[in-house]
């Protein structure tokens, strides 16, 4: 039996104004409990289309479906991590991971839960009095994720979100993602330019190719959760990052045509 | 020894100040004795200080509360047409232009007509001040409320927050270093408005005039020491504003906005 769709594209496009064509038919449907990785050239389209299922931007044609409704109707499942951190930085990491709650005027004990929840996810329960500008990169990025964890999302976007961090960092902060994931049920969806952490993370990563954004491939990862050092060490894991690569790169030189 | 050490923020000011009041002592004993009367002594200055110290208290008492109710309502009202100019470019096309001619306009023209408004003295000195320190506060803080990190306004649009919300959690906030910047200019203008303002519109009658008031009777008696007197005890003003404004800053900003970060760390 397959689970019903969580987020259906039906040859969806979308173009800005009058401008050239976004993303082009667009087709793909997710299920409960799938990490997928959008990759492609820059100019693809990959962000519009993590923007289209938050609601952040109209789509222009097509359809899309969030938990069967519209992506607006979906809003409150939703939550978005950005390419940089985004916390505000007049106030504490305790206050900022307290936002979301409190634009939906949950009440403070509540609130103070949640706080001790997710901070204990990222392992930042310490740095609860600290302002973002004490922290480090990686540290700012980890506050940026358990705030998207607040308010307990069914669908987690993340766009780039450990674009900036080193590649050391950026290793850790994947594998303490996928740790996450096994204690809460989310669906993500990722946007990346790294081929590696899309084939470490993923269990479906589609590759889209630019002018205009289209699907070119879609590629199943095959390897069993849960993924830790190990399995970056795996045959079946670097002959994915090997062909995923290839695809990758027969895009881009058609692209560059 | 690092610039930051507190022995040479004492010592460097404390030098100059003992250098400039060397030369001015030269140039006093320098000059024609006929003439000594142009630079008074730093001593000469302290007695007049001394002597005149009733007339000036009143009149240094006066034109604080004029500087410091002018400046208090350019707070506020810079406050709510900045809220209101940050809402929408349009706004701020139709009435920037006029801001900026009110700004345009010398004291001393906008002085007499404010006097025919409300009379001379108090009311008139803190209406001149409001409009002299009103321009950088707005500017400033309208520039701060539209300034806003897009992410950080994307991020609340995801939350679908109200626009009452999206202003008070993250514009406000996230202006308070440009309002700072606005009120520092603000608080460094204020009181010489105060004291121009009462030249032009200040109370003659009984103790109601200021210190600009007092100068012009110090000028026209030719008692230039005085003269100094006040001249110092306007920029003590200034001073101690300038130190409220710089305190409010610090505990407003210093936990989390990088102007304060301590470079040696």
């Amino acid at each position: 039996m397959s689970a019903s769709p969580l987020v259906e594209f039906r040859d969806v496009t979308k173009r800005f104004g009058a401008g050239p064509l976004v993303l082009d038919r667009i087709s793909f449907t997710a299920v409960p409990g799938e990490f997928i990785s959008l990759i492609g050239p820059s100019g693809c389209g990959k962000s519009t289309l993590l923007r289209l299922i938050a609601g952040l931007s109209p789509i222009s044609g097509g359809e899309l479906r969030v938990e069967g409704g519209t992506p607006q109707d979906a809003a409150s499942d939703l939550a978005f991590v950005f390419q940089e951190p985004t916390l505000l930085p007049w106030l504490s990491v305790a206050r900022n991971v307290e936002v979301p709650q409190q634009l939906r005027g949950v009440p403070a004990a509540e609130r103070a839960a949640t706080r001790e929840r997710v901070l204990n996810l990222v392992r930042l329960v310490e740095k609860a009095p600290a302002f973002p500008r004490q922290l480090s990169g990686g540290q700012k990025m980890r506050v940026s994720f358990a705030r998207a964890l607040a308010l307990q999302p069914k669908i987690l976007l993340l766009d780039e979100p450990f674009g900036a961090l080193d590649e050391m960092t950026r290793e850790h902060l994947n594998e303490e993602l996928l740790a996450i994931r096994q204690q809460e049920a989310w669906t993500a969806f990722f946007v990346t330019h790294s081929v590696a952490e899309a084939v470490f993370l993923s269990s479906r990563i589609l590759v889209l190719s630019p002018n205009p954004g289209r699907i070119h491939t879609e590629i199943t990862v095959p390897l069993p959760y849960p993924r830790t050092e190990e399995t970056r060490l795996s045959r079946a894991y670097q002959d994915l990052v090997a062909n995923v690569s290839r695809v990758l790169r027969s895009v881009e030189e058609v692209a560059a045509i | 020894m690092s610039t930051r050490s507190p022995v040479l923020q004492i010592l460097l000011p404390a030098l100059t100040g003992a250098l400039v009041i060397a030369v001015w002592y030269g140039i006093h004993f320098y000059l024609d004795p006929e003439m000594r009367f142009l630079l008074p002594t730093p001593g000469a200055v302290l007695r007049a200080l001394a002597d005149n110290a009733d007339s000036l208290r009143t009149a240094a008492w006066n034109t604080s509360q004029g500087a410091l109710l002018g400046f208090v309502l350019a707070i506020a009202v810079s406050f709510g047409l900045a809220i209101l100019l940050s809402l929408s470019p349009l706004i701020r096309t139709s009435l920037y232009p006029y801001l900026m001619a009110l700004q345009m306009t010398p004291l001393p023209i906008l002085a007499p007509i404010c006097v025919i408004w409300v009379g001379a003295g108090l009311k008139s000195v803190a209406l001149l001040t409001f409009v002299i320190a009103f321009f950088p506060l707005v500017v400033n803080t309208t520039q701060g409320l539209i300034s806003t990190d897009r992410n950080l306004v994307e991020l609340f649009a995801l939350y679908r927050t109200s626009r009452f919300q999206e202003l008070f959690l993250l514009r406000v906030p996230a202006a308070l270093p440009y309002f700072f910047t606005g009120l520092r200019i603000a608080a460094t203008i204020a009181p010489i408005g105060a004291v121009v303002a009462d030249m032009n519109a200040g109370s003659s009658a009984g103790d109601g005039g200021g210190l600009g008031f007092q100068a012009v009777i110090y000028s026209s008696q030719a008692k230039y020491p005085a003269l100094f007197a006040t001249a110092a005890i306007t920029c003590v003003l200034g001073f101690i504003l300038n130190a409220i404004v710089l305190t409010l800053a610090w505990f407003a900003l210093h936990r989390w906005h990088d102007s304060y970060e301590r470079t040696d760390r």
